[in-house]
């Protein structure tokens, strides 16, 4: 296997991994939007990188990081329905992104590469950040998972039981903003939701307990994304749409079987 | 038994955007009492309930917990979402862990053994009660605070939900705080009643309050009426047609 397709499959399946129970979660918690915001911010992330001159996966996370505060800090208000906040930060961040964009004149941006992903030009450094953060999400994933879970299920009977609600979420948020970063190279900040969202959707048919689910959907999400890149050389459609496609195609699929998880 | 009380709310007010939702709210409960919150939607029940559980600060006032006590919360209704597979062993102990040997005897004490391996969505509302009730004992509380415990249940569940939690207050000792939306309901099980529409209207022994006129001016006369129904001694039932049975067993009067 040539060196660029290796380190695409790898890259791939690090990001995968780690977006199985993420997005298990974001199902669970009915974020996916919410996630979309975010990962619409990244772009916004990757000019400030720019400007500031870091590594643009580290602007990407501290972006979406400050944007998850701004929106948990607004929400507060309930002046405003979530779902308005979130289409107001995600469509404004992403603008400010692009007219920042347009500014830095001496920099040559191949803007597609950063909305859809350029997962055949993953370079080994890109390989050490995917799957460094995709480990350290997971890690700290499995450490927040108990708490996690029961906030997930009624906050308030949580927070009566012992459970820091506030920074659980708060830490939960940190964790996507590190996916989101990681995840930007492959399928790109306009498609990552799908990588969370979709695996952990198709999973929940032929999964009986919530880490079943989260497992799942790693499984679900690898297998789309070695599909989708052999889809992608065989017939040279563009990567990360391919990897999105072959999850939806599992979705589809794990629809088509009679349902034999217990309800 | 401790002298202390469990739970001393002290002269607690509340309010959202300078609009009183709590005034002037004082309540005790102890252990082996039982205390129940009556008064219309939006008399602020919940918002107290949320007070005393810390999970809302009071403008004024205060909240005293007995040093070390152990809260059972039961929220007014939980829907675990679709999307989410979890049975109502791995819910029971997401709380607490515990055994599986003590979530099953925590189920067998609220009759809800049978479901101890059915996801929680494909439960009935009455079974979702019993089971919330069970994951706050596991727990081991001095307090439990249920909040609207009846609410989705029909009328004989009803009935034995309040049995059950007045056996518990007999059998452990258990302080309780409930909220309840209708007096009549409560009756026969409480000895404390706060009847709330933003401030206390009125409190004391059940057969007081439901005599109180400021109880018969919040819940109007058809409320009392309705509570003069079920006041009364049955020494039977009727059955659909309205003709007399017998009576099985003393449920409530």
């Amino acid at each position: 296997m040539d060196d660029f397709l290796a380190r695409a499959l790898l890259g791939g399946l690090g990001v995968a991994l780690a977006a199985g129970p993420l997005g298990a979660f974001m199902v669970w918690r009915r974020m996916a939007y919410f996630g979309d915001t975010l990962a619409h911010s990244g772009l916004l992330g990757i000019v400030l990188g720019m400007v500031l001159n870091v590594n643009p996966e580290l602007g990407v996370a501290v972006t979406c990081l400050t944007v998850a505060v701004v929106l948990v800090l607004l929400q507060r208000q309930r002046r405003l329905a979530a779902d308005t906040l979130l289409g107001i930060l995600a469509h404004t961040s992403l603008s400010v992104g692009l007219v920042m964009l347009a500014f830095l004149e001496t920099v040559r941006v191949d803007l597609v590469s950063y909305l859809f992903g350029d997962i055949l030009a993953i370079s080994p450094s890109d390989l050490y950040w995917i799957w460094g953060g995709a480990l350290l999400a997971l890690a700290a994933l499995a450490w927040l998972w108990r708490p996690l879970l029961a906030a997930t299920v009624h906050e308030d009977l949580a927070q009566v039981e012992g459970v820091p609600v506030f920074a659980v979420r708060l830490a939960f948020m940190l964790l996507i903003a590190i996916v989101i970063a990681v995840a930007m190279k492959v399928v790109g900040i306009l498609l990552i939701t799908s990588l969370l969202v979709i695996p952990a959707a198709a999973a929940r048919r032929f999964a009986r307990s919530p880490e079943g689910m989260a497992a799942l959907a790693s499984g679900l999400g690898c297998i789309a994304v070695g599909t989708g890149l052999w889809v992608s050389l065989r017939w040279d459609t563009p990567a990360g749409p391919s990897v999105v496609i072959a999850a939806a195609v599992l979705f589809a699929v794990g629809h088509a079987f009679p349902n034999h998880a217990r309800r | 038994m401790a002298t202390e009380p469990l739970l001393t709310v002290e002269n607690v007010y509340f309010a959202i955007r300078g609009n009183p939702i709590l005034q002037a709210v004082s309540l005790q409960v102890s252990s082996s009492e039982i205390v129940a919150l009556i008064g219309p939607n939006g008399a602020g029940k919940s918002t107290l309930v949320r007070i005393v559980l810390g999970l809302l600060r009071p403008d004024h006032g205060q909240v005293r917990l007995r040093p070390g006590l152990r809260i059972g919360y039961m929220p007014q209704r939980l829907t675990v979402d679709d999307t989410l597979p979890l049975t109502v062993q791995r819910f029971v102990t997401l709380g607490t862990p515990a055994s599986r040997e003590r979530v099953r005897s925590a189920l067998a004490e609220v009759g809800a053994v049978h479901v101890l391996n059915t996801p929680m969505q494909a439960i009935s509302g009455g079974e979702t009660q019993r089971v919330l009730l069970a994951r706050a004992l596991l727990r081991k509380p001095d307090l439990l605070v249920l909040d609207e415990p009846i609410q989705g249940v029909d009328l004989t569940g009803q009935y034995e939900l309040y049995d059950l939690i007045s056996h518990l207050r007999r059998r452990q000792g258990y302080g309780i705080l409930m909220v309840s939306h209708e007096l009549h309901l409560v009756m026969a099980t409480t000895d404390h009643v706060l009847c709330l529409n933003r401030h206390v209207c009125c409190s004391g022994h059940p057969e007081h309050v439901a005599r109180d006129p400021a109880y018969l001016e919040l819940f109007g006369i058809d409320g009392a009426r309705r509570l003069a129904i079920y006041h009364h001694h049955h020494n039977h039932r009727h059955d659909l047609h309205g003709a007399v049975v017998a009576a099985k067993e003393e449920i409530h009067g």
